[in-house]
């Protein structure tokens, strides 16, 4: 019997969240899981918020986690990990992308960015397991931004029982063929961030 | 009308939408139309990329829904898809096409949007199922949506009726695991049979009308008795679309849909009735179900559909008044309300708070996580960079005018910074609201907004309806070169088809001008000075209608041409905030404080600029400036 694993994957409309969801529910079924994976399209992808659910289990009935039980909380904007922290199970992983995004509400003042600081203060009080990559680092030292979706990934894929491997094989199945090698190497650099290889 | 042999194709990943145009293809399905909707959008460009089928997009949803009839007359099983407000536009031969019934299978897919995600409302669409009496299929994930799919169109040719199939966003947006089994030869359709000529059926004049509509009755009648034991057969495995799924009987659960799955895994270990027809019902085997178990529940997204009929039957059943009808269900809301009846569930409860039913629907400026005291600022939706609407919404701002607003992207300009506009109902309705306002004697200067697509889909009568009677309105018709909202769809206003071909690109500017308008400016979306000037001059002309097209690429096209970068320079820049009125998300508030102004100045993220330079052109102090492109 395979334990249940939710994964909830938060940021900003634009960031490529739809793509890195597709990816870990995928690897999930490549791993002999039932999976399921729920998105919204439309009108809130507009710089708005973006969240999706992947589910992996036995058998996985609904397309949502329940509030208060996802193992792994995947934000890649910062304000956006603070704003979903309450989905988190206790003690669960959170992995952050070091990466603001200012709302329209805070640049036309009707509300302030908090710091840093604030944020991950307000993190770390549900949970210790709290990983910031410098996703966007690397992303751009390789020359595309969206590549610090993979990053991240690659950072996740070192916390559960699944060999890098299969996840390469579902990336690079999802991503242009010119991308795959530097999708490879974005991939690795989030494993080294978490200290594995 | 066979599909060839099929080998396993093993599990994959499929959308909701996906497997619907997979179950369409697998069922032979000839002719398809639809006009782009969230959550139903995909549908058509997943069944355009099979060989075989002709798919399109139709100017509207009742257009899409009047070529997959005459494609049915013709004898080719035809579908039609589109949002559940899109249902409302093509309702009108839809009621009648319930009486002529069809010649091949004819599937509409009416895809309902519950929580209202990128919606106008959120009407539960099952109730056309009764209005129209045909029936109505509600698959719970992506195996059952193709597997039902098909099955539709078998049914609607047994029964000779429409069918509607029942998406919600949680089951055409989520994917799940579905066998697929691939072709192991092309699909062969070969020439349509001969027109069968059936006016009595097929021309709804009042005779023929009065005539078939006591065979409708009788079709309700013989749909509901087969309800009882309809079995779907799947790669040669049959299983039943109504299904009792025994388990602990003193709680017996009936749902369906994606609510199915909540309730499930909330009543998990209890006996379930879970419909995949929800319309009409299979009464016997409910009031079975009923007999057999202590408590009867009945678990639904939005209105207590389901729920009436069970009490009609005269059976006692918990319901709507423990589990929201407004909003999109959850796993959350779903314990909540079993909780709160008393119902034998696991967990507990995690929403805060009493009853969650009436929670508000308003946006709050901040959300505050229960569990943390952080103030977490809400992040609307925005314009994009770039966005060619940018500049319309800040000059109509600027000009103080009441502003009838359309459905698209350009229903933003509702938001801060621009909070410009004034009403906004359905598509299409731009133009006849602020024609209305302004003949029954509103004294503002009022301006119809509306997008290239929603102008081809509904909003040319309108158009046609304010020159007729004399209006005096603007219509602004935003023509970014694509339907924005659903992703960058085609339209007649762009050249291209649904499958790729190139076609004749309808002008907006002809049309409008053969229509009789002779007061139309022609501008360019990135001239914030031009725009400007012609909301003013139109704004001039006080005794004719006149219409302003705003031309700009949406920056999603291939049209749209990326510029260098601006950059605010730190020296120049006083913090005046002037640009932060644009609501351009790649302008942010620097940590540098202007120390006259004691306001943060401007700083521009060239991860997002894409060098439009509308920012550059309102800065009051040219403070703003193009790079060189190479700090993109």
């Amino acid at each position: 019997m395979k334990r249940g694993i939710n994964f909830l994957f938060v940021g900003v409309g634009g960031q490529g969240i739809l793509t890195a969801s597709d990816i870990a529910a995928e690897v999930g079924l490549e791993a002999g899981y039932d999976a399921k994976k729920s998105e919204v399209h439309g009108f809130s992808q507009r710089g708005g918020v973006v969240e999706s659910h992947v589910r992996w289990g036995e058998k996985v009935a609904a397309p949502l986690a329940e509030k208060g039980t996802v193992d792994y909380l995947i934000a890649t904007e910062l304000l956006e990990a603070a704003r979903w922290i309450d989905w988190l199970r206790p003690g669960g992983t959170v992995l952050i992308n070091n990466q603001r995004i200012s709302p329209m509400s805070v640049t036309v003042g009707y509300a302030v960015y908090p710091s840093d600081e604030d944020i991950l203060v307000a993190v770390r009080a549900r949970t210790d397991d709290v990983t910031v990559t410098e996703g966007l680092v690397t992303a751009q030292r390789l020359g595309n931004p969206r590549l610090a979706n993979t990053v991240l990934l690659g950072a996740l894929s070192t916390r559960l029982d699944v060999p890098p491997e299969t996840w390469l094989a579902v990336i690079e199945r999802r991503v242009p063929p010119r991308y795959v090698e530097l999708n490879r190497e974005a991939f690795w650099e989030g494993r080294r961030a978490m200290g594995s290889k | 009308m066979k599909t060839t042999g099929m080998v396993a194709g093993g599990k994959r990943l499929l959308a909701g939408n996906e497997a619907i145009a997979l179950g369409a293809w697998e069922a032979g399905a000839r002719y398809a139309a639809a006009y782009p909707g969230t959550p139903s959008t995909e549908i058509l460009p997943a069944l355009a990329q099979y060989a075989g089928v002709r798919a399109e997009w139709a100017a509207n949803e009742k257009v899409a829904l009047d070529a997959a009839v005459g494609a049915s007359f013709a004898g080719a099983r035809a579908l039609a898809a589109m949002k559940h407000v899109g249902v409302n536009v093509a309702s009108d031969s839809l009621m009648t096409l319930s009486y002529t019934g069809v010649g091949a299978g004819l599937v509409l897919v009416s895809a309902d949007d519950p929580g209202a995600f990128s919606s106008q409302n959120e009407q539960d669409n099952r109730h056309y199922a009764r209005f129209g009496k045909f029936p109505c299929l509600e698959p719970a994930d992506s195996q059952e949506a193709k597997d039902f799919t098909a099955f539709a169109f078998e049914l609607s040719e047994q029964f000779d009726t429409p069918v509607m199939l029942r998406s919600t966003t949680r089951l055409s947006h989520s994917k799940t695991a579905v066998e697929v089994r691939m072709p192991t030869a092309p699909r062969e359709s070969g020439p349509l049979p001969p027109f069968e000529h059936k006016s009595r059926k097929y021309v709804m004049i009042p005779a023929h009308a009065r005539l078939r509509h006591p065979e409708i009755e009788d079709r309700l009648q013989a749909l509901a008795e087969y309800a009882e034991v309809a079995r779907l057969s799947v790669h040669g495995e049959a299983y039943p679309l109504n299904r009792v799924e025994w388990g602990d009987k003193r709680v017996g659960v009936i749902s369906s849909g994606v609510a199915y799955q909540y309730a499930r895994e909330v009543f998990a270990g209890f006996s379930f009735l879970k419909l995949g027809m929800t319309y009409p019902l299979p009464a016997r085997m409910i009031r079975d179900f009923a007999a057999e178990v202590e408590t009867l529940v009945v678990v639904e997204e939005l209105d207590p559909f389901l729920e009436e009929q069970v009490r009609a039957l005269g059976l006692e059943v918990i319901g709507k008044e423990f589990f929201p009808a407004t909003g999109e269900l959850t796993l959350a809301r779903v314990r909540e309300g079993a909780l709160e009846a008393r119902l034998p569930v696991g967990g507990e409860s995690r929403v805060s708070g009493a009853r969650s039913r009436s929670k508000s629907q308003g946006e709050p400026e901040t959300v505050q996580p229960e569990t943390l005291k952080l103030d977490v600022p809400v992040r609307p939706p925005a314009l994009c960079p770039g966005c060619p609407h940018r500049s319309v919404y800040f000059n109509l701002r600027k000009r103080k005018m009441l502003v009838a607003g359309d459905i698209g992207c350009y229903a933003i300009g509702v938001l801060p910074p621009f909070e410009e506009m004034d009403m906004l109902i359905s598509m299409g309705a731009s133009i006849g609201m602020a024609h209305g306002a302004r003949q029954a004697g509103c004294p503002d200067r009022v301006v119809a907004t509306i997008g290239d697509s929603t102008f081809f889909h509904s909003g040319l009568p309108e158009l046609a309806s304010t020159i007729y009677n004399r209006g005096v309105a603007c219509t602004m018709i935003l023509d970014n070169g694509t339907t924005a909202m659903t992703g960058g769809q085609d339209n007649p206003a762009t050249g291209i088809t649904l499958q790729g071909e190139t076609t004749q690109r309808i002008d907006i500017e002809s049309v409008v001008r053969a229509m009789g308008v002779e007061d139309l400016w022609v501008v360019d979306a990135l001239d914030v000075k031009g725009v400007e000037q012609a909301i003013k001059d139109a704004a001039a002309v006080e005794d004719r209608p006149t219409v302003i097209i705003v031309n700009g690429a949406c920056v999603f096209t291939p049209q749209f041409q990326r510029r260098a970068v601006v950059a605010a320079d730190p020296e120049v820049c006083n913090g005046c905030g002037f640009c932060f009125r644009v609501g351009c998300p790649a302008i942010l508030k620097s940590d540098e404080i202007d120390p006259k102004t004691k306001r943060p100045k401007a700083q521009i993220d060239p991860l997002l600029c894409t060098g439009c330079t509308v920012c550059l052109q309102v800065c009051p102090r040219k403070a703003i400036h193009q790079t060189s492109g190479e700090e993109a």
